[in-house]
């Protein structure tokens, strides 16, 4: 960005600055404290100047949005065109009682829907399960079959809303029952869009969500991505997340870099099972938190462009620019969110929806002010939705692309991000790869270690909660009118159970679960038997019991 | 002699960022952290309380099973014949539960705001209150 | 029948002589007292070692499993290792148990090394004999995996399981030491990943350079691989006659050559050069390892746990 000259001049002019202006200043009135760090723990200069800049390359390192590296975006005219994907999550009770949310969002606007399932479902559970008890449709839907699937999106056009399905280990159990219902309503396939999260590689990082071993549950992605290249063009098989490491302690670089690394290995896994990279990378997609420390934020969003775009050039040899363009779903901070005050959550949410925006995200989803209390209400969603809507219509920053690019703090936080990815990048294949490194708990050390240091620099008062730790009074909270579980909801759901299991053909059951598990012992795809298993009505729970035997169950070795 | 906690998640969900510090901060302090991991019954979560023996179980939920959980594990401390492993609860707990969860023999809800100092204190009055000491001495002698 | 009062007076008489509230033969008669098992009774007790990342708790629980199809009550001694700076401990070995809840023919109870080094805490040998004394037929003491030889298993078990992971290059080697000396049986975990066979080769034949006949198995915990053939072979060396005196021997020589060294490294922790390791690592300069191989390097090193 600077010829040697400047870089030279800008140095002697800063010093000269520090002299003349700064020591004298300081003096009198010293700064609050001796250092500053951006919540990821990287070192905040006082001032950033040309000489920080000096490696960096206008065309080659920041360059144009739409083309490589895309650090300034993926698309030539982003929100000039169209703003980001408004897509609110939803899940609660019953399909019946998502579906009305998804109705209500959509009336305010919205323009994707996006699932959350509840912990039965998300683990693969059935409602009946004695595992379940008490889970039930409490945090998200609970989904048990076909039968549900349909009523959850009941009067919503596949093929015209995308719609976003949140979901992990059994992720291939609900897109064979997504697509059945797509069959069933005589849906196009071809022509369904959306995304299935699916990414079960960061389960054993960070959120925790899992059935089988890692080998076997990479093998049941790979078998998802490679159906989905040949039959689902317009839909995005798995959404490679960082959000959830991140709000389990991690720093700005370790969510990108984890999360970049993850989608390393779904990439060789797919490449080795003979699918040309470009046939499936253009689909991938990502997912990242947006987090209150703004800079760092717009930074880290930049950053994990530029980084996966060279990952591909140069590790894949992707040769179509759509598998080198990042796109990604963005999330405001679920953990910045206080119980405490919860309105100021508001502020909060607004802010870090501001960075995505600024960081270029493709959809996103801003947190209810009463994320910390409980799953979200409807008022709390819809001011979330029109903070959304304000930041596109009311603020102006739709106009121009990337407009912080260009700023010594941002281009010097985007490159130091950059090559921490880059660093740990290293070390992963030097250990044997991504998934040696789960079974060998390195993520999860190398997380513990963030997460703990995080927790003790909020202590010691380096990261300060307003309203919490600092600025606290003791007021009660204002009576908000908050989502309430309808303890009604599971007895309803095991209906709905018995009645799918009382209309169905068992034999045909059986006959289907038999391949399932006949094609799991096979290196065959595992995604058309279960296709015709949710067909016949089998329940998730039934596929994924059948298939442990051959797969085995996880069981982590917790690592503090 | 050190004290002896069982840090534990039951539910279905993955969130175990609050235990994981809570046990890496009590043992930090000196004491011996059991850790059961995710995803425990209530049945698990007795089961390791006799067996370790230990003085505190710590219950980390944040899903808001908690009126469901709770129930279940006093009632199979009680049916198992231990009356003395002292029972709190930490995680996503509202206010309004306090009250009912301390009325079933809870001893102390711990919520998110929370800092480790007051957890490791909080434990330590806790036991020294207790006098787990006295309980264990009294078992180790033959009657 | 075991039954869950038993569990309950057992895991108290443990903590009793684990806190040092009252000795062992203390314990036994309070454990005799509440009426549970004839005097008589014997365990046999199963020593369970090898390097951390071993998967020795997946195999236990395989184990638990095999022997309680077979009828029998198992108790685990699960070691963890205690932190030498504050003494408190992180005891995670259950975690790969659990799904022996609910059964009262299992017992598990894991335990801090607390000062002891050499892989078991002080109380582990009393703990056994009071399992022992509880009724239970098989006990199994799983070592702290350090990555060091723990020779202090030799001490209190019958029958020891040296468990390692196939190895690249030559990492056999650096489980020789000793290794040989200790086992019973070998068992090559993990056994689907690459290297498998090449390390049973190698440890047969440095067992076939040995005196003692020492059967070399592979498993795979996970999934039960290779468990049937390791359970028969249990059965078949339980009860046979072993070597014990002279083990105890060996254990005795080890350890107090053990002990020295370990006080000269701690002597050396102290050094100006070792603190400057450990200021870098605080300052984050450094990574764990780098400071554990730099330290290492120090002490004369590097030693590596694979």
């Amino acid at each position: 960005m600077q010829t040697p000259e400047k870089v030279r001049t800008a140095a002697d002019d800063r010093e000269a600055w520090e002299q003349l202006t700064l020591l004298p200043f300081v003096e009198r009135r010293p700064e609050a404290r001796e250092t500053f760090r951006t919540q990821g723990g990287l070192p905040l200069e006082r001032i950033y100047t040309p000489e920080h800049v000096e490696g960096i390359d206008y065309a080659r390192d920041i360059g144009f949005p739409g083309q490589f590296p895309y650090t300034r975006g993926p698309y030539p005219t982003m929100y000039r065109a169209q703003p980001w994907t408004m897509r609110q999550i939803a899940g609660f009770g019953t399909a019946d009682d998502t579906n009305e949310r998804f109705r209500f969002l959509i009336a305010q606007g919205q323009t994707g829907i996006s699932t959350d399932f509840d912990m039965p479902t998300l683990m693969g559970y059935d409602s009946d399960d004695a595992r379940s008890e008490g889970e039930v449709g409490r945090e998200g839907v609970a989904i048990d079959s076909v039968d549900d699937m349909h009523d959850l999106y009941a009067g919503i056009d596949l093929e015209q809303i995308s719609v976003s399905m949140t979901i992990n280990p059994s992720a291939w159990i609900l897109l064979a029952m997504y697509l059945v219902v797509a069959e069933e309503r005589g849906f196009d396939r071809r022509k369904l869009s959306g995304t299935i999260q699916n990414d079960i590689i960061k389960e054993y990082v960070s959120q925790k969500e899992w059935v089988y071993p890692p080998r076997p549950a990479m093998r049941i992605v790979r078998d998802s991505i490679t159906y989905s290249a040949q039959h689902l063009p317009r839909y995005n098989p798995v959404n490679v997340s960082g959000y959830h490491t991140r709000e389990a302690g991690s720093t700005a670089i370790q969510e990108v870099a984890f999360t970049l690394a993850a989608g390393i290995a779904y990439v060789d896994e797919v490449v080795k099972a003979g699918i040309d990279v470009d046939d499936f990378a253009p689909r991938l997609s990502f997912f990242f938190v947006s987090q209150i420390d703004f800079l760092e934020e717009v930074a880290k969003f930049r950053a994990a462009r530029r980084v996966w775009a060279k990952i591909m050039k140069e590790r894949f040899g992707a040769k179509k620019p759509e598998s080198m363009r990042l796109r990604f779903h963005c999330q405001t901070a679920g953990v910045s969110c206080t119980a405490r005050e919860p309105l100021n959550n508001i502020a909060r949410t607004a802010i870090e929806a501001l960075a995505a925006v600024l960081g270029g995200a493709q959809s996103l989803h801003t947190n209810g002010y009463d994320e910390a209390l409980s799953i979200p209400s409807e008022p709390a969603m819809k001011i979330a939705l029109r903070t959304q809507q304000i930041i596109a219509e009311e603020t102006g920053v739709v106009g121009t692309i990337d407009p912080l690019g260009g700023s010594y703090a941002l281009e010097k936080l985007t490159a130091e991000i950059e090559a921490g990815c880059f660093e740990y990048f290293a070390e992963v294949d030097k250990r044997g790869g991504v998934v040696q490194c789960i079974e060998d708990n390195f993520f999860q050390l190398e997380l513990a270690d963030a997460a703990y240091d995080l927790h003790r620099r909020k202590e010691a008062g380096e990261r300060q909660i307003v309203g919490v730790t600092k600025y606290r009074d003791d007021s009660p909270n204002p009576a908000l009118d908050l989502h309430h579980v309808d303890e009604a909801a599971a007895a309803r759901q095991l209906e709905r159970l018995r009645k799918t299991k009382a209309n169905r053909d068992d034999a045909a059951v059986r006959a289907a679960l038999e391949e399932v598990v006949r094609v799991a012992k096979t290196d065959e795809n595992i995604m058309p038997a279960t296709i015709a298993a949710a067909r016949a009505r089998a329940t998730g729970g039934e596929i994924i019991n059948a298939l442990r035997p051959i797969f085995g169950t996880y069981v982590e070795k917790p690592v503090f | 002699m050190p004290i002896k906690v069982l840090v534990t998640k039951p539910g279905l969900d993955g969130h175990d960022r609050g235990a994981k510090i809570v046990a890496r901060a009590l043992r930090d302090a000196g004491m011996e952290v059991v850790y059961t991991g995710l995803h425990q019954t209530p049945e698990m979560i007795v089961t390791a309380a006799i067996q370790e023996d230990v003085d505190v179980v710590g219950v980390s939920i944040l899903s808001g099973a908690h009126m469901t959980i709770f129930p279940k594990i006093m009632d199979l401390l009680k049916a198992r014949e231990v009356d003395d492993i002292v029972v709190i609860g930490g995680g996503v707990i509202q206010d309004a539960d306090i009250p009912k969860l301390k009325a079933l023999g809870v001893r102390e809800i711990f919520n998110a705001e929370a800092t480790t100092q007051d957890l490791i204190d909080g434990i330590e009055r806790i036991v020294a209150e207790y006098g787990r000491d006295r309980t264990r001495r009294a078992a180790a002698h033959a009657r | 029948m075991i039954s869950h009062r038993v569990h309950r007076d057992l895991a108290r008489a443990i903590s009793s002589v684990e806190n040092r509230i009252v000795e062992l033969p203390a314990a036994l008669r309070a454990l005799a007292a509440h009426g549970h098992v004839p005097a008589s009774h014997h365990s046999d007790v199963l020593g369970v070692t090898g390097p951390p990342g071993a998967g020795k708790s997946t195999l236990v629980d395989r184990l638990i499993e095999g022997l309680r199809t077979a009828g029998e009550t198992v108790a685990v001694i699960a070691v963890d290792p205690s932190s030498p700076f504050t003494n408190g401990a992180v005891l995670g070995d259950r975690v790969r148990m659990q799904r022996h809840a609910g059964d009262p023919g299992v017992f598990i109870r894991s335990m801090a090394s607390r000062e002891a080094g050499g892989g078991l805490a002080p109380a582990t040998r009393d703990a056994v004999r009071l399992a022992e004394a509880a009724g239970f037929d098989v006990v199994i003491v799983e070592t702290v995996g350090v990555g060091q030889i723990e020779l202090e298993v030799v001490a209190v078990a019958d029958l020891i399981l040296v468990v390692t992971v196939p190895a690249l290059g030559d990492s056999v080697q650096t489980i020789k030491a000793g290794l040989t000396e200790i086992a019973d049986i070998f068992v090559v975990n993990m056994a689907d990943r690459a290297g498998a066979n090449r390390t049973a080769l190698d440890l047969k034949h440095m067992v076939h350079e040995g005196r003692r006949d020492i059967p070399v198995l592979q498993t795979i915990a996970q999934d039960g691989t290779g468990l049937p053939e390791l359970l028969a072979t249990i059965a078949e060396r339980r009860g046979a006659e072993d070597s014990n005196a002279v083990r105890a021997v060996r254990f005795e020589v080890v350890r107090r050559a053990r002990d020295a060294a370990a006080s000269a490294a701690l002597a050396l922790l102290n050094s100006p050069d070792a603190l400057a390791v450990l200021e870098r690592l605080r300052a984050h300069d450094i990574t764990r390892n780098d400071a554990i191989d730099s330290l290492l390097t120090i002490f004369g090193g590097p030693v590596h746990a694979h």
